[in-house]
C-alpha cells in the first residue's frame, strides 16, 4: 500500500473516465467464500478492467515470545475487487466482490447497508462456506439472490434440494451461472434486480 | 446424494466459536462483541472523517491544484478531473479506502473537490431507479 509517486500512478485510461454528467452511483455486492468466482463475475460484466481496493487492519494479539507480556498487533491486508457498469449518462453501477468473512465487512463503511442488494455465489463442492454469509445477510436485512457457479466437477443438486439445504424461503431466487461468461453474469444481476423490483412492488402495496 | 444442511442461528444463540480463535466480528451495531480490530488511518482515531462511501463520486473543482497540498492530494485532484468513485481513487492511488477518505475530507473542507452522494438502499425502494438499472443491464 505504498503511495506511488505521481509519475508512476497508472490512472484511468481515457475510456475509463466517467462523463461529467455522472451524478450518482449505486452498488451491488457479490459475496461468497474463498475461490467461488467473485473476481471472475465482477470481471466478466465490468466495463473497466477490474480494480482492487485494499484495506489494512491491525489485529490485536498476544505476542508469543514477548517477554514483557504486552500485546502485539499484526496487520492484515484485505482486498476487494470491483467493477463498473454505466447505466445512463447520470447513473453508474458498481459491483464489489467481497470476501465472505463478516469480520472484514466493517472495513468498508456502508458497503452492505447501502447496497441495493447482494448476489451470494455458491460452489456446491463447498456449500458450507456460504451458510454464514447467508445468515449474516438475513440478519442485516440485505436482499439477496443465490447464484450457483457451475464448476465442472461440482455435485449437481436439484435446485429444490439446495433451497432446503440452504434453508431459503420460496421467494428467494436461486439460479445457475457461469461467472466467466458475461451474458450469464448479467442474467444473475438481472435476476437480483427483478427480485428487488418485486420486493418494491409488494412493499408499495403493503 | 444430499447437500449439507444450513442451521439457522437464532438471535439469542451464541455464534459458534470459530476454530482458530479469530477475533469476534466488529461492528457498531453489535456492541456486545469486543472490538479488537482497528483500521489504520494514519492519524488519531479517525473520528473526523466525512461521510464518504466507496461509491461517492468525486470531482475536482479547480483546474489547477494549489501548490501547498500533500503530493497524495494533488495526485488525487489530477485523477478526478472527471468524476471518479472513491473506490477507483483508492485503486489507482494504491491507498486504502480509509486513507483516501482522510485525504478527501481535507479536500472537501478546502472546497477543492465536490462529492456526489450515492443512492443507497431504502426500506421502500425507488422503483424507477430499479427499472433504470434493469434497462441498463439489458443493453450489456
Ligand atoms: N468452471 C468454472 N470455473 C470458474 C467459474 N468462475 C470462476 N472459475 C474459476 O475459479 C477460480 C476462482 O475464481 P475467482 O474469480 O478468482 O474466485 P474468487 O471468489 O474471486 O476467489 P478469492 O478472491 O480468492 O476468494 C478461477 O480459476 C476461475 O477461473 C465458473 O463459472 N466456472
Ligand atoms: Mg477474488
Amino acid at each position: 500500500m505504498d503511495f506511488k509517486s505521481s509519475d508512476t500512478i497508472t490512472g484511468p485510461r481515457a475510456e475509463d473516465h466517467l462523463p461529467h454528467t455522472a451524478q450518482a452511483a449505486v452498488k451491488i455486492v457479490i459475496v461468497g467464500g474463498f475461490g467461488v468466482g467473485k473476481t471472475t463475475m465482477v470481471g466478466s460484466v465490468s466495463e473497466i478492467r477490474p480494480l482492487t481496493t485494499e484495506e489494512t487492519m491491525t489485529q490485536a494479539g498476544i505476542g508469543v515470545d514477548d517477554n514483557y507480556g504486552s500485546e502485539t498487533k499484526t496487520a492484515t491486508t484485505v482486498a476487494m475487487d470491483f467493477g463498473r457498469i454505466s447505466i445512463t449518462e447520470q447513473l453508474v453501477l458498481y459491483l464489489f466482490g467481497t470476501p465472505g468473512q463478516e469480520r472484514f465487512w466493517f472495513l468498508w463503511n456502508g458497503l452492505f447497508e447501502g447496497a441495493l442488494g447482494a448476489v451470494v455465489l455458491i460452489d456446491t463442492r463447498r456449500l458450507e462456506v456460504s451458510f454464514d454469509v447467508i445468515g449474516r445477510l438475513e440478519e442485516r436485512g440485505v436482499p439477496f439472490v443465490v447464484a450457483i457457479n457451475d464448476f465442472p466437477d461440482a455435485p449437481r443438486y436439484p435446485v429444490e434440494d439446495l433451497r432446503a439445504a440452504l434453508d431459503l424461503s420460496e421467494e428467494i431466487p436461486i439460479v445457475k451461472c457461469d461467472a466467466r461468461r458475461r451474458a450469464s453474469s448479467r442474467d444473475v444481476l438481472m435476476t437480483l434486480m427483478r427480485f428487488l423490483h418485486s420486493l418494491a412492488m409488494s412493499r408499495a402495496r403493503a | 446424494m444430499t447437500p449439507p444442511q444450513r442451521r439457522r442461528r437464532h438471535p439469542k444463540e451464541e455464534p459458534p466459536e470459530p476454530p482458530k480463535a479469530a477475533p469476534a466480528p466488529a461492528g457498531q451495531d453489535n456492541p456486545k462483541e469486543p472490538e479488537r480490530l482497528y483500521v489504520l488511518t494514519g492519524g488519531g482515531e479517525g473520528g473526523d472523517r466525512a461521510d464518504i462511501d466507496l461509491v461517492t463520486l468525486i470531482v475536482a473543482r479547480a483546474d489547477v491544484p494549489p501548490p501547498a497540498i500533500q503530493p497524495e492530494q494533488s495526485a488525487l485532484l489530477r485523477l478526478c478531473k472527471a468524476p471518479l468513485s472513491v473506490a477507483e481513487l483508492s485503486a489507482y492511488l494504491n491507498l486504502p479506502f480509509s486513507v483516501v477518505t482522510v485525504l478527501l475530507t481535507e479536500l472537501l473542507a478546502a472546497e477543492l473537490v465536490q462529492a456526489r452522494a450515492p443512492i443507497v438502499r431504502r426500506a421502500l425502494p425507488d422503483r424507477s431507479l430499479l427499472e433504470a438499472v434493469m434497462h441498463g443491464l439489458q443493453k450489456l
